[in-house]
């Protein structure tokens, strides 16, 4: 255990109508640990990162945050996502703002920091993920490696405790892939406490702390990267590692 | 029919009256559609304002807008508002049109809104913005882009509507060219005229709403 636990779901259930999609998740993470959620398509990934920082509502269980239980009903969520950041499969770049523009956009409108400070701080941002000389440019002119960079600089920028991401790289071309993993890297090695739903097995395996593995909306067995990857225990995650490396 | 020299000479002859209708409908269109704008916006926010009397209250403005002709929405707001208030009869006209328009506004602006991709609202929330400050300030100034083509028909569209006004005496093309026409006991000479006249006008916006069109396609990004 690295250090303070900074996200923890208890019995964390969801559904949509009749769809069972998490069922009593317990999960937490401490403080500068990477947990790589692996599993496959629809196994409810990205809904347990939605409900993480309260895009989706849960059903029922508890949201803890730095050990808070955090609820609609006693917190701002708007404050809570401040602290939890998300980085999206598609980017999701504001596409009528300046690259500059996108950064400094929550900054100043929710923390109120002048267009100065928030400037200063977008483009020390900018620089981290290589991309200070893009400052000026419009979204549609970037790479979509590029574009993923932006949208971690633009969480980033809110200063999160936690960051969330979604299949950062599944929707980039594979020679993109390898910038965008080498920026998380960075962030992981900085300290940043992150929870990563991805397919690149090779980046789970060398920057996760911990490795959980997802089917049909449990948590079907968590583990230390080398152990997860070279002595699964259970037979589905045996399967899904067979199926994954095949391809 | 009108001869071609007996047409010429005519169109030549009554163009100082109807410069000054052209002028008129104009002024008349540009203002129900700036108005139309304004309504057109607060219908379509009430319409995704998740609150069910609001979407129901705009529902039913579209609902009557477009189950009724124009002309008996212009008669009933006309006689309406000089009922109620003494109103000058362009402004009576501008806002019967004005909330005409509006109606088929807030539609276009629902269109658009809606067709801002969901990713938008997320990543907005997802930085800590409110529902609210998302939609002003990263959903509608997209939905805006969007829906400056259709904005651009719907200007042609009430142009042409605008005619109506003709009938509580507002002196803009259509009225013009019956006057004219029947004054002179030459009705079809005025009306080929004022056609001629809306075509051109028509003619000179289309043209303008496609090169701004193209011009959003290049700066689109
Ligand atoms: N908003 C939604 N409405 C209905 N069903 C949904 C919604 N979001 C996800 N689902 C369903 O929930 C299941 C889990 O989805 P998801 O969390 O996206 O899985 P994953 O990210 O692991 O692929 C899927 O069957 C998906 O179709
Ligand atoms: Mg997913």
């Amino acid at each position: 255990m690295n250090g303070r636990e900074m996200i923890r779901t208890e019995n964390l259930n969801k559904s949509f109508g009749k769809l069972h999609v998490l069922k009593d998740i317990d999960m937490s993470v401490y403080e500068s640990e990477v947990v790589c959620l692996v599993g496959a398509s629809g196994s409810g990934k990205s809904t347990l990162l939605r409900c993480l920082n309260f895009l989706e509502k849960k059903d029922n269980g508890g949201i803890f945050i730095r050990g808070e239980k955090v609820s609609p009903d006693t917190h701002n969520l708007n404050h809570v996502r401040q602290t939890v950041g998300m980085v999206f499969q598609h980017f999701n770049l504001f596409p009528h703002k300046t690259v500059l523009e996108n950064i400094i956009e929550a900054p100043t409108v929710v923390k109120k920091f002048s267009k100065t400070q928030a400037t200063e701080e977008a483009l020390e941002l900018l620089q981290k993920v290589g991309l200070e000389d893009k400052a000026d440019v419009y979204p549609s002119k970037l790479s979509g490696g590029q574009k993923q960079r932006v949208a971690i600089a633009r969480s980033l920028a809110m200063k999160p405790d936690i960051l969330l991401f979604d299949e950062p790289t599944s929707a980039l071309d594979p020679e993109l892939v390898g910038e965008v993993l080498a920026t998380m890297k960075e962030l992981a090695d900085e300290g940043m406490t992150m929870v990563v739903v991805t397919h690149e097995m090779g980046f789970a395996r060398e920057v996760a702390d911990w490795i959980v593995y997802m089917d049909d909306g449990k948590i079907v067995e968590k583990d230390r990267p080398s152990e997860f990857f070279d002595h699964p225990k259970e037979e589905r995650t045996i399967e899904f590692l067979k199926a994954t490396m095949l391809k | 029919m009108p001869s071609f020299s007996h047409f010429f000479h005519t169109l030549n002859s009554s163009k100082g009256l109807f410069i000054d209708a052209m002028f008129l409908t104009l002024k008349l269109t540009l203002v129900s559609i700036l108005i139309g704008i304004i309504f057109g916006l607060f219908f379509a926010l009430l319409k995704i304002s998740r609150v069910k009397i609001l979407e129901y209250v705009s529902n039913a403005y579209v609902f009557l807008v477009r189950g009724t002709p124009l002309i008996v929405q212009i008669f009933i707001l006309y006689f309406g508002f000089s009922g109620l208030f003494l109103i000058p009869d362009f402004w009576a006209a501008a806002l019967a049109l004005a909330f005409h328009n509006g109606a088929y506004i807030a539609e276009i602006f629902r269109g658009t809104i809606q067709s801002v991709d969901k990713g938008q609202m997320e990543a907005g929330r997802s930085l800590g913005m409110t529902r609210g400050v998302t939609i002003r300030r990263i959903i509608l100034p997209q939905a805006f882009r969007r829906a400056l083509p259709p904005l651009g028909n719907q200007f042609i569209i009430g142009l042409k509507d605008s005619s109506l006004a003709a009938f509580i005496s507002m002196n803009e093309l259509f009225n013009v060219s019956t006057t004219l026409g029947s004054n002179n006991f030459d009705e079809m000479t005025y009306l080929l005229i004022v056609a001629i006249y809306y075509l051109v006008l028509v003619a000179l916006l289309t043209m303008a709403v496609s090169m701004f069109e193209k011009k959003l396609a290049v700066s689109d990004r």
